[in-house]
């Protein structure tokens, strides 16, 4: 066994040698080039350029194998991304590592046990030594190494499968989107590439409800695929590892048989003591048993590896089916657990029986070597004591001289008797030595007990684990099942809930909605009427405005008519008026009067106003009969009553005898007063005697101012007043007369004046 | 007024005229018959006339406002 680990271990070493070989190679062809030259300058930039070169290659191609490698040095170095860009196109960090993983699929199990061994020796080299031995430790280091292959393969994310390869696209578009180490992170993650899609854009929005369904369906498309991918896989690696644990099976029984019979042959040919000849074909059978033996054995230890290869990838298999969250491929698991399980079982019992035999090999070699060892040591003594007789001394039985028959004779019996005395030695010895033997036997027993013990522990735990999980499988479809009622149920309340929910809520709105649009519609319908009322006050307005501008133009047009007719009036008014007053100025021939009645009765039917009316009715019926007297002819009358005047301006009303009436003639035959004089502004009644007022209203008369002249005439008294009555009542006539005409003017020519419109 | 004072005056002389000389001819009407052609008898008479022609007018100057009646011819 430990021939066997060293083996391993010296196998190991051989591969890691060839692996590193070509770096090797390649370290040492640097210096050598460099070396070479150094003769000419341009010797040496050569040598710079194609080491440059060949070292930018190297990085290149390195790069394109590890893009790790690549990441980082396009961390480190600057540029270097744009020259790897340009090598090996935009950086496949996703892509790369599942051809890796799919080339290490492709190599042979052992192959890739033997490399994590190898590194697993690497890393601690004295234990891979000493406790490779063991078995328990071998398992321990392939659970590890299994471990390891498991952690290995969770760095990259789950096998895709080829119909997968849409999804991985799409991460690797999105993943050079994003920076590197993003995409070195989302590299490690193990998870499915539907979880890295949707989980960055999933706290975003939510999705429509299509492209959920769609994607939900990739989903299952991608279960089934993985499911149909792993089951195909966990059956071939099962089938292969089956083969491969009987081939394994197989050689080591043949290794068994080939050990036994080594053993056996060795023991024959230790024990029997029989010719040389038989002697010879004895350990020429024996060199070709350890020959069949070792061969069988290098047989049986590859097979095993190889086994314990397959069998671990198909744990890493199993593992990472486990790993993948399908549960249509737990049962398959555990079936393939369970087999995985007993082919362990199977092959570490092959392996110990193996070893257990090897054991007994182990002894009995010990012995042939104890023997051969005892052997040479007797030569040894024998050349010490006869050196001329060195080699051959087989062959030189007869040329041996007397005395060194004599020699050997004694140093047999001393020999001998020295051997008597290792015997007797040995034999005290051999008590003690088997005492230790014993001990050592029963540590050797106890180990193996411990170990077989462990193994079946292991293989207890090993099945109560697979029932456990079996268990735990049903249980959890039990509970699952359980749980997707009870799920289902939620839901169902949970979409009741929610419907009450949202049909309270869609009440709720479209009450508020309805609120909303009663409000909007009475605003709008208030806004709308206001509008309209704005409107149609508005044109109201501009319609009472037109239509009473159209008014007013109709009133002006009929104000104009009526101003013109007015006018018309007024000047027929005016005219009759004018010959009013003509008449009343003028005389006929025949008469001093003229009777007005004419003129007035052309008034009356000229105007039809009231004022005019009653102006012209106003006009005395003497004047409208007789007609009035003309202010020359009142003058004149007045000039003729003067003198009368003067006569009896003595008379008063109590002197009225005839006496006085001669006195008063006398005294106005003798008083000689000025004819005419000017009225003073101030008159007072004592002032005046008839005489003055005679003259006073003879001056006003001359004047014009017949009013006045009548108001003198008027502060007559007595006699003087009754002679110049009828004169006065001409007078007032024709002053009334004249004042009716005159207001009658006023009024024509102011009427005139008002209907006379503005050029 | 004027004619109306003038008629006064004229219808005064008239009467004072006729007065007079009435009593003047009745007066020597009575001188000759009766006292014998004695002269007194006509002055007496023409002053008798006279005065009761001067009360007469008078009298008439006195009361303007009373209107003498007169006959009032046919104005055809």
């Amino acid at each position: 066994m430990l021939r066997l680990s060293v083996r391993a271990a010296d196998a190991a070493a051989r591969r890691r040698l060839c692996q590193r070989g070509p770096r090797i190679i390649l370290q040492h062809s640097r210096p050598y080039t460099e070396g070479n030259t150094g003769g000419s300058a341009a010797k040496i930039v050569a040598a710079g350029l194609v080491s440059f070169g060949g070292g930018i290659g190297g990085t290149v191609l390195y790069a394109k194998w590890d893009s790790k490698f690549r990441t980082t040095v396009e961390k480190n170095v600057p540029y270097s991304d744009l020259l790897f860009g340009l090598a090996l196109g935009p950086a496949t960090s996703l892509d790369s590592t599942p051809t890796k993983k799919q080339l290490e699929l492709a190599q042979p199990p052992s192959l890739m046990l033997e490399e994590a061994k190898s590194s697993k020796n690497k890393a601690k080299k004295v234990p891979s030594v000493t406790a490779a031995t063991t078995p328990a430790s071998n398992i321990e280091e392939a659970s590890a190494e299994a471990s390891h292959i498991i952690s290995a393969m969770g760095e990259v994310p789950s096998v895709p499968a080829p119909q997968d390869t849409e999804a991985p696209k799409e991460q690797c578009e999105e993943c050079h989107q994003h920076s590197p180490p993003e995409t070195a992170l989302s590299s490690e993650e193990p998870s499915e590439p539907g979880d890295v899609l949707t989980a960055p854009e999933e706290p975003l929005k939510e999705r429509p409800a299509e492209e959920v369904t769609a994607r939900i369906a990739q989903q299952d498309q991608a279960d089934q695929d993985t499911l149909t991918f792993v089951s195909d896989k966990l059956e071939d690696s099962l089938a292969s590892s089956a083969t491969a644990t009987l081939q394994a099976i197989a050689a080591q029984e043949a290794a068994l048989q080939a050990i036994l019979q080594h053993t056996q042959k060795l023991k024959e040919a230790m024990e029997t003591e029989v010719s040389a000849e038989q002697r010879s074909s004895h350990w020429k059978d024996l060199e070709d048993a350890v020959c069949a033996r070792s061969r069988n054995v290098e047989e049986a230890g590859a097979a095993l590896v190889q086994a314990r290869a397959s069998l671990d990838s198909l744990r890493a298999v199993v593992e990472s089916a486990k790993d993948s969250r399908v549960a249509a491929l737990r049962p398959m698991v555990l079936a393939a657990e369970e087999n995985l399980h007993s082919m362990t079982v199977d092959l570490d019992r092959a392996v110990d029986k193996v070893q257990s035999v090897e054991s007994e090999a182990k002894i009995v070699s010990q012995y042939s070597e104890l023997v051969n060892e005892a052997k040479q040591q007797f030569q040894r003594e024998l050349s010490s004591i006869t050196p001329e007789i060195q080699a051959n001394w087989k062959g030189l039985s007869g040329t041996l001289s007397v005395d060194d028959l004599n020699a050997l004779i004694a140093h047999a019996h001393r020999r001998i008797d020295q051997l008597n005395r290792e015997m007797a030695e040995q034999r005290v010895r051999e008590q003690v030595h088997i005492e230790a033997a014993l001990e050592q036997q029963k540590l050797e027993d106890q180990k193996a007990l411990e170990k077989a013990v462990s193994l079946a522990v292991e293989h207890n735990l090993e099945r109560a684990r697979l029932e456990q999980e079996r268990k735990q499988v049903e249980l959890r479809e039990v509970m699952e099942a359980e749980m997707r009622t009870q799920l289902r149920r939620q839901a169902a309340a949970h979409t009741d809930h929610l419907r009450d929910v949202l049909k309270v809520q869609e009440q709720e709105l479209q009450a508020e909605a309805e609120e909303v649009l009663s409000s909007k519609m009475m605003e709008q319908e208030t806004r709308y009427r206001q509008l309209t009322q704005e409107q149609l006050d508005n044109f109201t307005l501009d319609m009472n405005a037109a239509y009473a501008r159209l008014k007013g133009m109709e009133e002006a047009i009929d104000s104009h008519v009526i101003a013109e007719e007015e006018a018309r009036k007024a000047h027929q008014l005016w005219l009759s008026v004018e010959a009013l007053g003509y008449t009343l100025r003028s005389s006929s021939l025949d008469s001093l009067t003229r009777p007005l009645e004419p003129a007035a009765q052309a008034i009356r039917e000229s105007c039809q106003d009231e004022f005019a009316v009653a102006l012209a009715a106003a006009l005395p019926e003497e004047s409208l009969q007789r007609g009035v007297y003309s202010e020359e002819s009142l003058r004149a009358r007045f000039n003729a009553l003067r003198s009368l005047a003067r006569r009896v301006a003595l008379v008063d009303e109590s002197h009225n005898s005839l006496y006085q009436y001669f006195l008063s003639y006398l005294q106005a035959a003798l008083l000689f007063e000025e004819r005419q004089e000017a009225p003073p502004a101030k008159i007072s009644s004592q002032d005046l005697d008839p005489f003055k007022i005679l003259s006073y209203a003879s001056y006003s008369l001359e004047q014009g101012d017949l009013e006045l002249a009548a108001k003198l005439v008027n502060q007559l008294r007595g006699e003087a007043r009754r002679v110049v009555q009828d004169w006065l009542v001409e007078a007032r006539l024709t002053l009334e007369t004249k004042q009716v005409v005159s207001l009658l003017s006023a009024y024509a020519n102011a009427v005139g004046l008002g209907t006379t419109q503005a050029p | 007024m004027a004619d109306a004072s003038g008629l006064k005056w004229d219808r005064c002389l008239a009467d004072t005229a006729v007065k007079t000389v009435t009593g003047l001819g009745v007066g020597m009407a009575f001188s000759f018959l009766v006292f014998k052609r004695h002269t007194w008898p006509a002055s007496l008479g023409a002053g008798l006339g006279f005065g009761m022609a001067y009360s007469n007018c008078q009298h008439d100057r006195r009361l303007p406002h009373l209107l003498h009646g007169h006959m009032v011819k046919d104005q055809q």
